[in-house]
């Protein structure tokens, strides 16, 4: 129904064996796990989990190669397994597609998902249900794995729900403890408002689509005909805003952004391996994914890019703030990933979107590290997780501090590890676009480098305050599972080299990869709102910019068919956001900034470090006379989360609770009242049926009986039996007869 | 004397009849009843055979009388029959034992 041709792309058909491999472990484990556990043994059980796991991952990288091997335009692979439903207009496929961001997405997922695996076997070593646990891990991957290799929404959407339940299973995988039931009910719960979202947007863009006769959910075919959603509008506003509104809120509740980012602190009540697995390489990507992957829809909505901006530098720096004052190991975590996850979005929002890709990736590496390095603490602590009582652990688990540390380095921001690219490069294209946004990004990265530092003193550094026995045993863990953290180590300090700005002298090979997948859209990274869609002056701009620089121009060419689209492509933003920042116009003074840019954040990042080693290692400065500025309320607004939790029991979750008694009474008082009131009417009139059947239907047919019993009674003295008796009656009868006769 | 005419037979089968009556209200036995029986049969078919000599001039008469011969012998070889039953049960031929019908 769409005029793009398909009959060109290669295909590909191990790429559904990405998929159902994990599905295939998930489903054996989670049927026959126990039986194999028991007679086999619990190696067993894990290394089929890791396996399936390691296998996918095999084929990821088998695929990837292949795609390497193509031309940069045509680099996608797809595999179409059947027609799922085809219904009117709407026809989807059980289809997988493997594009450059795919791959990535992929390669991030199978590759980090396989070393959380392995890491499992080792941390969950006394777990009686560890088949349940890898099959939720396995079920875990093959949803992310389906929503990141979908060719259509719905296929995502499946998998966007899947991670959602896996989730949930893995939250409060511990389930006795009624703590993690309700922090697994309320990641779900927080993520069904988000998934409604998420699928309304897609159905206002789907029948938008089909209005214009172009209906189709698949998306390299949505990225043909998307321009067709111009001029529309749903209760006055642009149908284009509007959908992506809908689907950034779904994105900001599996991401955990602002306002639906509540339940991923909580979300710590599970195993440590899960928080690694939903914060690093699955799931709360899932957002910066749909949208990297949706790019075109959202680069037609400059409002709303410029909502995701300001959304995501707002969650970094609200959920930075909160970390700075948690003592839990794990909540320091989980607002730093919330904070993180705030970084990608911002960079989505400025159109950033290989950026944004790029710190996802380099994210993953190290936020996994830290977590699976937080769990080796942990289980060392026999589930200790406040940092008042550990300190000093480095001299105990060399390799967890070392993996631990290289881990921080990069999450800080400094360089050469990973985190420092990515994170600047977002904060530069931050900066291009509105140096608020910048200005938000380098506080949250001040804080991160905090309390990041803050955690590491805490935790590794000075004299341990553990009890007695903790001390006594404590241990470096075992194999399984130091092994991942090395690896995720080194993927920390070396991924970010694949994104060496050119600025830098390096050539964004990260960038480079990506780009065919954004090539397509057309970015206002200036977030100039007004400036993208409108027409001529901005194209004949986008020329002049291309003649005084090359790459734009060649960029223009490699996409002509985009000039026919409404004047939103030629932007000169384009340009530089898919060429990196060098050629930002030939000016030298921007590349002058850059360096700027790049030395404050690097400043800012040693300052929190040497305001977390003088306030908790060296102990020249007292934290509690911090804690006291300002009467303490900044203090306490961050320690208790801005009461943000508090809130929305106030305003949501009583409401609804109340609204749910309220309606409970209704259905007990009213409707069961209706019901049992007809109830009531039918046993009375029953009653009275039921009498008048007695006495009156019944006396009559009694009356009848008894009085022909009565009258057999009287006559049946007349029959004596005696045969002299009755020849008597006879002669009598006999003569009465003839004399009447007679007469 | 007037010659035998129909009315002396009527009164011979009245007699008979009236023997006949009373020997099957009187007797107690089974056995007696049914030859109080007989003799009533007899009453009747002799009345048959004289209507039919004296009346109507036709054998009709005379081929009941026949019947009602066959008949009787019929019934007396049924009585009987009925008769030892009722004996085998109930060791005797009194008709005022025999209640067992009554209502």
């Amino acid at each position: 129904m769409v005029e793009h041709a398909v009959d060109t792309v290669a295909v590909s058909s191990s790429l559904r064996w990405i998929c159902l491999l994990p599905a295939i472990g998930a489903a054996i484990n989670l049927i026959f796990g126990l039986r194999i556990q028991r007679s086999i043994g619990r190696l067993a059980v894990a290394v089929l989990g890791s396996g399936m796991s390691l296998a996918a991952f095999a084929i990821v990288v088998m695929n990837f190669l292949t795609l390497k091997g193509m031309a940069p335009e045509s680099r996608l692979l797809t595999d179409h397994l059947f027609t799922w439903m085809n219904i009117g207009a709407l026809d989807v496929a059980i289809a997988y597609q493997f594009d450059p961001l795919s791959a990535v997405m992929c390669l991030v997922i199978t590759g980090i998902g396989s070393l959380i695996h392995i890491y499992s076997y080792g941390y969950m070593d006394h777990e009686p249900a560890l088949w349940r646990f890898f099959g939720l891990l396995n079920l875990f991957m093959f949803s992310m794995l389906t929503l990141v290799l979908g060719e259509n929404v719905l296929l995502m959407f499946v998998g966007w729900e899947g991670v959602g339940l896996c989730s949930w299973g893995l939250i409060g995988f511990w389930h006795s403890d009624h703590n993690n039931t309700t922090a697994a009910n309320k990641a779900f719960l927080v993520n069904r408002v988000g998934d409604f979202a998420f699928i309304c947007g897609t159905f206002i863009v789907f029948w938008t689509l089909v209005a214009e006769g172009h209906g189709t959910l698949v998306f390299r075919e949505m990225a043909g005909v998307v321009q067709h959603l111009d001029g529309h509008t749903l209760w006055g506003i642009p149908v284009a805003t509007l959908a992506t509104l809908l689907l950034f809120i779904g994105a900001t509740g599996k991401s955990a952004q602002i306002p639906l980012y509540v339940w991923l602190p909580d979300a710590m009540a599970g195993p440590t391996p899960v928080s690694a697995l939903i914060h690093a390489a699955t799931m709360v990507t899932a957002g910066v994914y749909m949208i990297g992957r949706m790019n075109f829809l959202f680069s037609m909505a400059p409002d709303t890019l410029q909502i995701i901006a300001f959304v995501g530098a707002t969650t970094a720096l609200m959920a930075a703030s909160i970390g700075l004052t948690q003592f839990d190991i794990k909540k320091v975590l989980a607002y730093s990933t919330v904070s993180q996850l705030g970084y990608m979005f911002l960079a989505m929002g400025v159109g950033a979107y290989a950026a944004g890709i790029f710190h996802l990736v380099t994210h993953a590496f190290f936020k996994a590290c830290l977590f699976l390095g937080s769990g080796s603490v942990i289980h060392a602590m026999h589930h200790e997780q406040d940092m008042r009582r550990m300190g000093g652990l480095r001299r105990y688990m060399p390799i967890t501090f070392w993996t631990f540390f290289i881990s921080t380095l990069a999450i800080a921001g400094l360089p050469p590890l990973a985190g420092f690219f990515s994170k600047d490069e977002i904060l530069w294209k931050a900066f291009l676009s509105n140096p608020i946004l910048w200005g938000i990004g380098a506080c949250a990265a001040f804080m991160t480098a905090f309390y990041m530092f803050r955690q590491v003193f805490m935790t590794f550094f000075g004299e341990i305050r553990a009890d007695h026995h903790t001390v006594e045993h404590l241990h470096e863990s075992s194999a399984p599972m130091t092994m991942p953290l090395v690896i995720l180590a080194f993927g920390a300090i070396t991924v970010g080299w694949l994104g060496i700005p050119h600025a830098l002298g390096g050539n964004n090979l990260f960038e480079h990869w990506l780009e065919p997948v954004f090539a397509a859209s057309h970015i206002d990274a200036h977030g100039k709102g007004g400036a993208h869609a409108t027409a001529a002056g901005a194209h004949g701009d986008a020329h002049a910019k291309s003649g005084a620089h090359g790459q734009a121009g060649t960029h223009a060419e490699a996409a002509p068919d985009s000039h026919g689209k409404g004047g939103t492509h030629g932007d000169p933003a384009h340009g530089e956001v898919s060429h990196g920042e060098g050629v930002v116009g030939g000016e030298h003074h921007d590349l002058t900034t850059e360096y700027l840019l790049m030395g404050v954040s690097i400043g800012l990042a040693s300052l929190g470090i040497l305001l977390a080693y003088l306030m908790y290692s060296a102990n020249r400065l007292n934290p509690d006379s911090f804690a006291r500025i300002g009467g303490g309320l900044p203090y306490r607004l961050s320690y208790n989360k801005y009461y943000v939790d508090e809130v929305y029991n106030a305003l949501f979750v009583r409401g609804a609770i109340r609204l749910s008694r309220g309606l409970a009474w209704f259905d007990a008082k009213v409707v069961d009242g209706i019901v049992n009131l007809t109830a009531t009417i039918t046993h009375a009139a029953s009653a009275f049926n039921g009498a008048f059947d007695k006495y009156v239907v019944d006396g009559l047919v009694n009356f009848t009986a008894n009085t022909f019993d009565r009258a057999g009674g009287a006559l049946r003295l007349v029959q004596t039996g005696s045969i002299n008796a009755y020849l008597y009656v006879i002669l009598i009868g006999v003569t009465l007869t003839l004399l009447a006769n007679a007469w | 004397m007037a010659p035998v005419g129909l009315q002396h037979y009527l009164l011979v089968s009245l007699a008979l009849f009236c023997l006949g009556l009373f020997c099957v209200l009187t007797r107690r036995n089974a056995i007696g009843v049914l030859m109080g029986i007989e003799l009533i049969l007899n009453a009747a078919a002799i009345n048959y055979v004289a209507v039919s000599r004296y009346g109507a001039g036709s054998f009709d008469g005379d081929v009941y009388a026949i019947f009602i011969i066959m008949l009787a012998a019929a019934e007396s070889a049924i009585g009987l029959a009925v008769v030892l039953g009722i004996y085998r049960r109930i060791r005797g031929v009194d008709v005022s034992r025999m209640t067992s019908l009554q209502g």
